[in-house]
């Protein structure tokens, strides 16, 4: 897997349609994110996989946001998941990068990752390379939808205490992009405080996820407690959709209920 | 423009948490928790997470300092060393060995605290040497 893919960029860099393609090299038994400038250090291109399916991800939307900023004339190509195509749209709609400067570059995931993820959709309608999969229904939601109110709230706020407030849920987060962060407001979040207020830091960060989150699970994969933050997110999403018949990220042209701003 | 990112291990303390350092242009812009490091599998504390921050940071310390009429003032190294070697010469021999303690620090390697403590038991001649980790 993976030499569509590699063709694909290397005709776009030779075309000179595109300044670099963003995505990630092997190098030394490690899997690192990168810049391909060159179309001969394709040779090292990686999908993420190391020891199993997906297990070497990062959030690379985020770091094109940065290549933007810094070279807002030139197009980057990168590489994208369904989820990272997701997280695309919304950024798009949401002013955080500009959709005629990049060019998404699409793998389906393969079946064990799209299981352990438990995701709707593993695959980009940009797909150039892997499965085409079958979603899957989030069963970690329907265990915790189960228990009953008192046993969920126990549940919940006994997996928050274990919080050391790392902030890397945040700062990993290929959504997060607001300038200014709740989570460093003194008035909800205390300086200084370790475990943090439980729920307000968890609950707080859940409400800034309404119409942001994609499902791409990077922020469980960080979290030194192993909270179960992407059952919490998924949980906001299946609301979002109940309550406002949206499904962050899926469609393209759908503006965003949560950044429209009508003008009487 | 070159974008890269660079696998370092983190200075923080004795765990050696594997992180990667974003580059752009010459410039560490931010860090990222190595997924592919068997020591912190993707996470980092708040302090790794943060490693870019001081890295380019104007008030990062470049060269030693030397405290004269109660004001830190820039050095060489030579008259550092030099004005070190001698105080603590003065000091041995005056008040004895154990009026020095030395503490060391987790950001150094292996290697540098091996060296210390070797330096404070056989140079300065006191067992008087602790590690930051403890306090």
């Amino acid at each position: 897997m993976g030499h569509k893919i590699k063709e694909q960029v290397q005709k776009l860099l030779e075309e000179k349609r595109i300044k670099g393609f963003l995505g990630l090299r092997e190098l030394e038994g490690h899997i690192l994110p990168h810049l391909f400038c060159n179309p001969q250090e394709l040779e090292s291109l990686s999908l993420g996989d190391w020891k199993k399916a997906g297990d070497a991800r990062y959030p690379l939307n985020q770091i094109l946001i940065q290549l933007a900023t810094k070279y807002p004339q030139e197009t980057f190509a990168v590489l994208v998941r369904g989820c990272d195509e997701r997280g695309l749209r919304e950024l798009f709609k949401w002013n955080q990068l500009a959709e005629e400067k990049v060019v998404p570059i699409g793998v389906g995931c393969p079946d064990e990752l799209a299981k352990a993820c438990e995701c709707e959709k593993p695959f980009p309608d940009c797909l150039i390379d892997g499965l085409k999969g079958e979603g899957a229904r989030s069963q970690r939601v329907h265990r915790v939808d189960g228990m009953d109110l008192d046993a969920r709230l126990d549940f919940w706020l006994g997996e928050f205490k274990r919080c050391i407030k790392c902030f890397g849920c945040r700062n990993v987060c290929p959504m997060c992009f607001c300038n200014e962060c709740s989570l460093e407001e003194e008035l909800l979040v205390g300086k200084g405080e370790i475990p943090p207020d439980n729920p307000t830091f968890h609950l707080v960060r859940a409400m800034h996820m309404v119409g942001r989150c994609i499902d791409c699970g990077l922020c469980e994969e960080a979290c030194p407690a192993d909270i179960p933050l992407r059952t919490l997110y998924k949980k906001i999403a299946e609301i979002v959709n109940e309550e406002f018949g949206y499904k962050t990220g899926y469609n393209v042209g759908e503006k965003s209920p949560f950044n429209v701003i009508e003008v009487k | 423009m070159e974008f890269q990112t660079v696998l370092t291990t983190c200075p923080y303390c004795g765990c050696g948490c594997g992180l990667l350092l974003e580059v752009l242009d010459g410039k560490v812009i931010g860090t990222l928790p190595s997924k592919t490091s068997p020591v912190n599998e993707g996470r980092l504390c708040v302090k790794g997470w943060t490693v870019h921050e001081f890295i380019m940071s104007p008030s990062r310390l470049t060269r030693p300092l030397v405290r004269r009429d109660e004001v830190l003032k820039g050095t060489s190294w030579e008259e550092a060393l030099d004005l070190s070697a001698k105080r603590l010469k003065e000091i041995k021999e005056k008040y004895g060995p154990d009026s020095i303690a030395v503490l060391t620090s987790a950001k150094c390697t292996n290697e540098e605290n091996y060296l210390l403590q070797k330096f404070t038991r056989a140079v300065l001649g006191t067992n008087n040497i602790d590690h930051c980790a403890r306090l």
